[in-house]
């Protein structure tokens, strides 16, 4: 029981066994919560990045250089799509590095499904340059926090408000929304609901959790002034410093509010904050985030009594998240041998890396194997992030791709390795005997380690 | 799951249902095609199909009003958005139809929940959990899937107990015929992963010959006309699919969409020369091909506060192919008086796209009008087929 108990945490709970991993854990469930106060200070892989205020700074010196430029100057074009991709990669790379290096995979598990939660998606200027960094900067620190503090840092990123407009939105009576609407009455000036609603929808309550059209015109005028510094190159919205939480009280919508039956009557970001607190501990959430969690970590379909456990857990520790996870964690459901999840294409590449005890040369690999197979990194393409269920990852195609990256990690890095014991070393208990077989007589070590790769075994955790 | 051998057993038919009336292929023929296009974002159908002679529209939609002089008109009221002057040719040929102020069952505002309404065919969000095209494909399947995706992972309109396939471009090396051999044996005793690596190795063989389509990695629109000739190859394959589900996204224009350049107006562009390139991949196909064009919902009527629009609820869809009877505007136009708006924001609607659906099921593919309201649609009472879509 308790090897098999090992092999779940390690490879459902973790990031997929290292070699050597399965042999160091003694007590499973203490291995992993033991994890979620995290390094003891940030990895250096994330401290050598450039952080998103330097990296928009860099962004804005571009944009004024190429309007500077002539017209359509290509050098310049170019030049900035360098430094996009060069940050993208750069990013990309340390989160990978980490990924198959760490002692600590389900706290690293974790950030991933958080960032996944709080998706931003890396296909419009300049999100591929800072996607990552919020993955670092706002979520990395508050995994093993309140809930709260992490959707504060989450909202306030530079890259949410961003990816989601926000820092457009302006007040329609706010000081500057009216003399605008003097000014040029045939132009609108006004709010965008494009992050109110979403916050909504997707962080917090879920698209049922009670939420009318009219919380979200509200809630979207709350947090009008919700900007970053240097959102313009020029003007008023230009000062403060680029990619820092910037409000702007010149744009806010005045004003108490009332909003899911409350009524808010601070004053600027405090009202925000306010709402954004009060969302984090409502019952809507706590069921809404717990389902997604328990269908992250235990099965597609998460049992109904263990996702009324975490949100009891939720709503009785006001959101802390350690909590939640214990109760998780203390379930007999989440360690049911029989409920098994179909591997992600990210938990796919992690846990095949890992196994090999490999991080590629060129970061390169990585990128291209997760866009092949459907899951390029940071660019989920919705702001509803990756779906977290076989059905969405299970098509035909999308297997026969796994095959072919199989193949390839085999030719490329698992050619020194034999794949009946590295099966043994990070599949133990869970090493089916049949895989065993058909791996002992493949033609050849590539073949072999192929199929290790590609078995229903290692595909699913 | 459900065959096609299981469901005459269940009805009590045996191998002769073919002749029968009323279960299969009454009206259809089996060289029907058809191809639906779903357009995930939220596609602006005020953009699509401008209703320039609405004396509102002017007024309503504002800096991003598009000029008379700017669309390729359509009738008295509508003109079709410059971006798609393909599809205006098809028009002009009788080959295009234009439903406009068209809406699923969903009346919320979330493009995930309205995406499942529209691709499950259902009433309402999560009530039914496979999709209508799938549904459909039961007295049609035959030994090898008719229907395919070409996309990585099937979207939800072509999940289902009905054996389906799909297919995207690769970019990687194929493993060898011996490993996948050995793969096929060690999947046998797990049904999840046999009948996918089946289903992608038939596929593969019908895609022999697209080489051209790896390593190489074009702009979106360039991948999205490869994916659409792809697609032509596998309708034209002898036994190969006669369905084919294609996505593209990238619609939903809360900022900036523009007007005849911007953001939409590229996506447009896209979507107009995928087509072309579709007709093209089908030559003498094309006569029995429709292209059904899909959104989950329209856009709001008025511009918001960063030049773009917000989600809204009525939109356009469009029929285009040489078997689809065209040239014509089906609308019953609600108009765009403050009055007539659907909460006094979204244009309203007043086809409910099941009904379009339903007449191509009918019509195109020839399913009986029975099995279409109890198996494909149910609770569909209120959404009447529309009639004379395809040529007769």
């Amino acid at each position: 029981m308790n090897a098999s108990k090992i092999v779940i945490a390690v490879n459902r709970f973790g990031l997929g066994a290292r070699p050597g991993e399965l042999d160091r854990v003694q007590r499973p469930a203490a291995w992993l919560l033991d994890q979620l106060q995290g390094p003891a200070r940030e990895p250096a892989v994330f401290r050598d990045l450039p952080d998103s205020a330097r990296v928009l700074t860099e962004a804005r010196d571009l944009r004024r250089e190429q309007r500077e430029a002539k017209r359509n100057d290509e050098d310049v074009v170019r030049k900035y799509g360098r430094w996009a991709r060069r940050n993208y990669v750069a990013q990309t790379a340390a989160r990978y590095r980490h990924a198959v290096e760490t002692d600590g995979p389900f706290h690293d598990r974790l950030v991933h499904f958080w960032s996944n939660h709080f998706a931003v998606s890396a296909d419009k200027q300049p999100l591929p340059a800072i996607a990552g960094l919020m993955e670092n900067e706002a979520i990395r620190p508050h995994v093993g926090g309140r809930f709260a503090d992490l959707l504060l840092a989450v909202e306030k990123h530079a890259a949410m408000i961003i990816y989601l407009d926000n820092q457009r939105s302006i007040g329609p009576n706010s000081p500057l929304g009216k003399r605008a609407g003097r000014r040029r009455p045939d132009q609108q000036v006004g709010l965008n609901e494009n992050l109110a609603r979403e916050i909504l929808e997707l962080h917090t309550l879920g698209v049922d959790g009670g939420y009318t059209q009219r919380d979200v015109t509200t809630f979207a005028q709350v947090i009008t002034g919700w900007s970053i510094g240097g959102a313009g190159d020029r003007g008023r919205f230009a000062d403060g410093e680029p990619g820092r939480f910037e409000f702007r009280e010149a744009i806010h919508e005045p004003g108490a509010r009332q909003l899911l039956g409350r009524r808010y009557a601070q004053a600027g970001v405090a009202q925000g904050e306010a709402v954004l607190r009060d969302l984090a501990t409502h019952a809507s959430t706590a069921r809404f985030v717990s389902t997604k969690l328990a269908r992250h970590f235990v099965a597609d379909d998460p049992p109904p009594g263990l996702v009324d456990e975490m949100a009891r857990a939720w709503l009785e520790s006001g959101g802390d998240l350690p909590t939640v996870y214990e109760a998780m964690l203390t379930s007999d459901e989440a360690w049911d041998d029989g409920q098994r999840k179909y591997k992600s294409p990210h938990d796919f590449v992690v846990s095949t890396l890992r196994a090999f005890n490999h991080v590629p040369e060129r970061p390169q690999f990585i990128v291209g194997a997760l866009d092949l197979l459907g899951q390029t990194p940071f660019r989920p393409g919705s702001p509803a992030g990756w779906p977290d269920t076989a059905e969405q990852w299970g098509g035909a195609d999308a297997l026969y791709k796994r095959i072919e990256f199989s193949n390839q990690a085999a030719r490329l890095i698992g050619s020194g390795v034999d794949p009946v014991e590295l099966g043994a070393a990070v599949l133990g208990t869970r090493f089916d005997p049949d895989t065993r077989r058909a791996i002992s007589r493949a033609e050849s070590r590539i073949q072999g380690m192929t199929l290790l790769l590609a078995s229903p075994d290692f595909q699913r955790r | 799951m459900l065959t096609r051998r299981k469901l005459l057993q269940a009805l009590g038919l045996t191998a002769a249902a073919n002749s029968l009336p009323g279960l299969a292929l009454a009206g259809g023929t089996s060289e029907a095609r058809l191809v639906l296009v779903v357009l995930r974002g939220a596609v602006d159908g005020l953009a699509l199909a401008a209703p320039y002679g609405d004396g509102n529209y002017r007024n309503l939609r504002g800096e991003l009003a598009l000029q008379r002089s700017d669309l390729l008109k359509l009738d008295g009221l509508f003109g079709l958005h410059p971006g798609l002057p393909g599809v205006h040719a098809r028009f002009r040929d009788d080959e295009a139809i234009v439903v406009h102020a068209v809406a699923s069952p969903y009346r919320e505002r979330s493009h995930f929940d309205g995406q499942d309404v529209l691709e499950s065919g259902g009433t309402s969000v999560g009530r039914l959990r496979d999709g209508w095209l799938n549904r459909a494909l039961a007295p049609l399947s035959g030994s090898s899937e008719i229907a395919i995706a070409l996309a990585q992972n099937t979207p939800l309109v072509l999940r289902g107990d009905n054996s389906t396939t799909s297919w995207a471009p690769s970019r990687l090396p194929d493993a060898d015929d011996s490993t996948l051999g050995r793969l096929q044996r060690l999947y046998a005793g797990d049904e999840f992963f046999a009948t996918r690596l089946s289903q992608a190795l038939r596929s593969q063989d019908i895609a022999t010959g697209m080489d051209s389509m790896s390593g190489r990695r074009g702009n979106e629109a360039q991948q999205f006309g490869e994916l659409m000739t792809s697609a032509a190859r596998f309708l034209v394959a002898p036994d190969g699919p006669r369905i084919a589900v294609v996505e593209l996204g990238g619609w939903d224009t809360h900022a900036n969409q523009g007007t005849t350049n911007g953001a939409l107006a590229n996506r447009f562009a896209a979507l107009d020369r995928g087509l072309d390139k579709l007709r093209d991949g089908l030559g003498d196909a094309w006569s029995d091909t429709v292209v059904a064009i899909v959104t989950e919902f329209g856009r709001t009527v008025r511009v918001n506060g960063t030049r773009g629009t917000d989600h809204g609820t009525g939109t356009a869809a469009v029929l285009v192919g040489g078997a689809v009877n065209g040239g014509r505007i089906i609308s019953d136009w609600p108009g765009l008086g403050n009055a007539d708006l659907y909460e006094a924001r979204d244009l309203r609607p007043t086809t409910d796209v099941r009904s379009l659906f339903k007449g191509l099921l009918e019509q195109h593919l020839g399913l009986s009008a029975g099995f279409i309201d109890r198996t494909v649609f149910p609770n569909s009472a209120a959404a009447p087929p529309l009639e004379d879509l395809v040529r007769s």
